[in-house]
């Protein structure tokens, strides 16, 4: 890595660090300046309210997270219930990730192939992802209990990762075909006169052509995966996620208003380990190549 | 009633970076072209040619020497507009119209609506495109977008002219018939050019006088003096014209021979 | 110049293998729901949506019409405030290190799930909660595709404003920003149908319980799946509808894209 590119990282990373501190400035600025009610133009709120139950200070929210879950309980502290929701919903996320990861590369292997493919489904693979199929979330938990699949039942935490796949498969879907279509005529018609077949064109050539093209697709993939399972959770209320305790705690939020940020601080959190885990494979495949192809 | 020389350098110089990385890419470059001159700028890749134009243009500063256009320092001929400048790329704005493009320098330098369209129109029928003022350039072909970009290049009426192998990315045929469009264009308006390029015929059939530079630290060798008749369609064929020729590539190889002796 | 039955023939002919397939696939999807004797809860029938389409239609418009509205504003909050930021951020070197990483995180974090805090800030009876978020998921690919057009400029461009001693606000003005429009747009795209995402999905999040998130919850919590089904229908054609104002505001703000024939 070049002593230039390290620089603007490290310039990056400290402009980062002081915009979230004046951020959390802001935070207790707004509080200590607005007046409690917020600030109304007519009969609505233009500018939020900022007292202690609609906007905690900092400090409270930190707290939160070393509370106990049920007061004077034996269930244990905020922190770990967090946790554990995170494990529950980051390896559901894992699994739509996997699933939609395979599907939208068999899609662009399959339009690579054969043009004809590629002209009648790419612009429903486009559409997809301009339609709120996310809306369907409730209707596929309707699935759960009354369906099987290959005699597997279906259990309501599929219906979570199917809406996960589905945000997943595009940005997989279109990175890998234009990676699989990368490489220039001059390295095609090379392979065509050593008589490779299509297989041995796509193992030698075009697989590793496209690794600059899947690694920025993964993480949006990554990213997607995980936005889709927090939010198939929420619209089906799955128990055990990091969606589900959300609400629980948005639903407590008149007790106790600063516990809601506990679990979404962990879903922020859960996507920054989701993106992070695709940068280390981006490392470990640093011989394919030396810069993310922007797609 | 003489007007002032067109370009005038002095032991000009240029180094990029520092230290024991730095690259001397010219030295000791003199030469001036005279009004109304048209002389061209030949050598190998690497020789600063490209480096050299961009000093005239003022669009990098020497470290040594001194170069004045038009009787004035470069940065004052280039903020007065002294000069026109075409590139290898046409470099048109897509989202305007071939119109739009050539009124792109008088639009900026404050000319009315009216004015800039009338004389726009005249400078693509100087070159002519009159027929094609409405097209966007994608539109149009590489020889007709560079046609333009030379339209724009005499937007302001400039005494000189600044071209950075504006033909290189045109076949040979397009390339003959856009020469000769140039001289005729530089007839009709009497603007010396300084034009560099790879190619020894074009370098003789455009130039009165052609620069010999030799690879990096680039410096001028030879100065080839160029008395053709006539500058037509006959005189590619013409033996002068190849006496020419053979004339420049001595000159060229001459520095080869030089270096070759221990 | 070629002519327009001749570019009405090419779309033609890229219509054609992904309008066979669709319709295909509803004819398919029609056969097996009554030939594998399918339940509703799974896969109503497409003419039973169709139905419901007919018979609640002006429950379904309206509540597509909150959504609409929703999804509006906030893409129109959004879009302003990104563009701003991403012409601040061109200028300003120490605000594009701030920003620039800033949207990378925010790319791989849920921001819907900031719905309930601003429930909270905000009267739970107020559409502001929703519009906010909408505003931010859309601010993002706003910002960083404007800041990404703004930021590259063609070398040759560049040379010819300096050879012209353009000022850099000219520089700007005249090749900057043109230049930069095509980048936008893609944001824009990205923006616009994601509005009526984020618009749904805020919805589900309790609050007011117009719109069509919760129509959708209600109708699936009342086994009622055709017309939830419609209702799903709505929210696909809401979203469609903003891709294709996005798309048509592309072509009309950049007529200099449309592939005519060249002239030699």
């Amino acid at each position: 890595m070049t002593k230039r590119i390290r620089a603007t990282q490290v310039r990056r990373g400290a402009m980062l660090l002081i915009a979230l501190v004046v951020l959390a400035g802001c935070w207790e600025l707004y509080k200590l300046v607005i007046p409690d009610d917020g600030v109304k133009l007519g009969s609505s709120l233009i500018l939020p309210r900022s007292d202690d139950a609609s906007m905690p200070h900092l400090s409270e929210i930190f707290k939160v997270f070393g509370q106990q879950e049920v007061a004077g309980g034996s269930g244990g502290t905020v922190l770990s219930s967090v946790i554990n929701a995170l494990w529950y919903s980051l390896r559901l996320a894992a699994a739509g990730f996997a699933v939609g990861v395979a599907i939208g590369f068999l899609l662009a292997l399959a339009m690579q192939r054969l043009r004809i493919v590629e002209r009648a489904l790419l612009p429903y693979v486009v559409l997809s992802q301009t339609i709120p199929l996310i809306a369907l979330a409730p209707l596929v938990y309707g699935w759960s209990g009354n369906l099987s699949l290959f005699g597997l039942e279906w259990k309501p935490w599929m219906s979570v990762s199917v809406i996960a796949a589905y945000l997943a498969f595009f940005p997989v879907a279109i990175g890998a075909l234009r990676g699989l279509a990368s490489p220039p005529p001059v390295q095609t018609e090379l392979l065509a006169c050593y008589a490779a077949s299509w297989w041995q064109t796509l193992l030698h050539l075009r697989l590793p052509a496209s690794i600059p093209y899947l690694i920025p697709a993964l993480k949006l993939a990554a990213a997607a995966a995980v936005v889709g399972t927090i939010v198939a959770e929420i619209s089906i209320g799955l128990q055990g996620g990091i969606g589900r305790l959300i609400i629980t705690y948005a639903q407590q939020a008149t007790g106790d208003p600063a516990r809601v940020y506990a679990p979404i601080i962990g879903a922020a959190v859960m996507g920054l380990v989701a993106v992070g885990l695709i940068s280390l494979l981006d490392v470990a495949l640093r011989r394919y190549h030396t810069q993310e192809a922007t797609v | 009633m003489s007007a002032p020389a067109a370009v005038t350098l002095e032991a000009i110089g240029k180094r990029f970076g520092d230290g024991p990385g730095a690259v001397q890419a010219l030295t000791g470059i003199d030469l001036t072209v005279g009004a109304g001159e048209f002389v061209s700028l030949i050598g190998p890749s690497g020789c600063g040619k490209s480096t050299l134009l961009r000093i005239v243009a003022n669009l990098i500063e020497p470290t040594e020497g001194s170069v004045q256009v038009n009787g004035k320092p470069a940065r004052r001929a280039r903020l007065d507009q002294d000069y026109g400048i075409a590139f290898q790329q046409a470099g048109l704005l897509e989202w305007r119209t071939v119109q739009g493009n050539v009124e792109l320098p008088l639009a900026l330098h404050g000319l009315d609506r009216g004015a800039r369209r009338a004389q726009a129109l005249e400078l693509l029928d100087l070159v002519g495109l009159a027929d094609f003022a409405g097209h966007r350039p994608s539109q149009l072909s590489g020889g007709m977008q560079q046609r333009v970009a030379i339209a724009r290049a005499l937007a302001r009426r400039p005494a000189l002219l600044l071209m950075d192998e504006p033909f290189g990315a045109l076949d040979e045929m397009t390339r003959e018939r856009m020469q000769s469009e140039l001289i005729r264009i530089c007839a009709e308006t009497g603007a010396a050019v300084v034009f560099v390029t790879h190619s020894i015929p074009e370098a003789v059939f455009l130039s009165q006088r052609v620069v010999v530079m030799s690879p990096r630290p680039g410096r001028i060798t030879h100065v080839v003096d160029i008395p053709l008749t006539a500058r037509d369609e006959d005189t590619r064929e013409a033996e002068e014209f190849f006496g020419a020729i053979t004339e420049v590539r001595e000159a060229l190889r001459g520095r080869t021979k030089v270096e070759d002796e221990p | 110049m070629r002519t327009g039955a001749v570019w009405g023939g090419r779309i033609f002919k890229g219509i054609w293998p992904p309008l066979i397939f669709g319709v295909a696939f509803i004819a398919l999807w029609q056969w097996f729901v009554d030939a594998r004797n399918v339940k509703p809860y799974v896969l109503p029938k497409p003419s039973a949506i169709w139905e419901q389409l007919r018979e609640h239609h002006s429950t379904i418009l309206s509540a597509a019409w909150t959504t609409g509205q929703n999804a509006l504003v906030g893409l129109a909050i959004g879009l302003v405030v990104g563009v701003l930021a991403a012409l601040l951020a061109a200028r300003l070197r120490a605000l594009d290190d701030a920003l620039t990483p800033l949207a990378a995180a925010m790319a791989a974090i849920p921001i819907v799930a900031l719905t309930p805090i601003f429930n909270t800030m905000f009267a739970s009876t107020s559409s502001t909660p929703r519009r906010l978020v909408v505003a931010i998921y859309v601010f993002f690919p706003i910002f960083v595709n404007t800041l990404r057009g703004l930021r590259q400029i063609d070398p040759v461009h560049a040379e010819l404003m300096r050879s012209y001693a353009a000022s850099p606000w000219t520089t700007t003005k005249v090749v900057r920003l043109p230049g930069a429009l095509p980048f936008f747009f893609t944001g824009l795209k990205i923006a616009s149908s994601g509005a009526v995402i984020a618009a749904i999905v805020s919805e589900y999040f309790g609050g007011l319980q117009k719109g069509l998130g919760p129509a959708i919850t209600s109708a699936a919590a009342a086994s009622a799946y055709p017309r939830a089904w419609a209702l799903v229908t709505a929210a696909i054609a809401l979203g469609l509808a903003f891709y294709i104002v996005a798309v048509l505001a592309e072509r009309l703000a950049m007529p200099w894209q449309r592939p005519e024939g060249a002239v030699s």
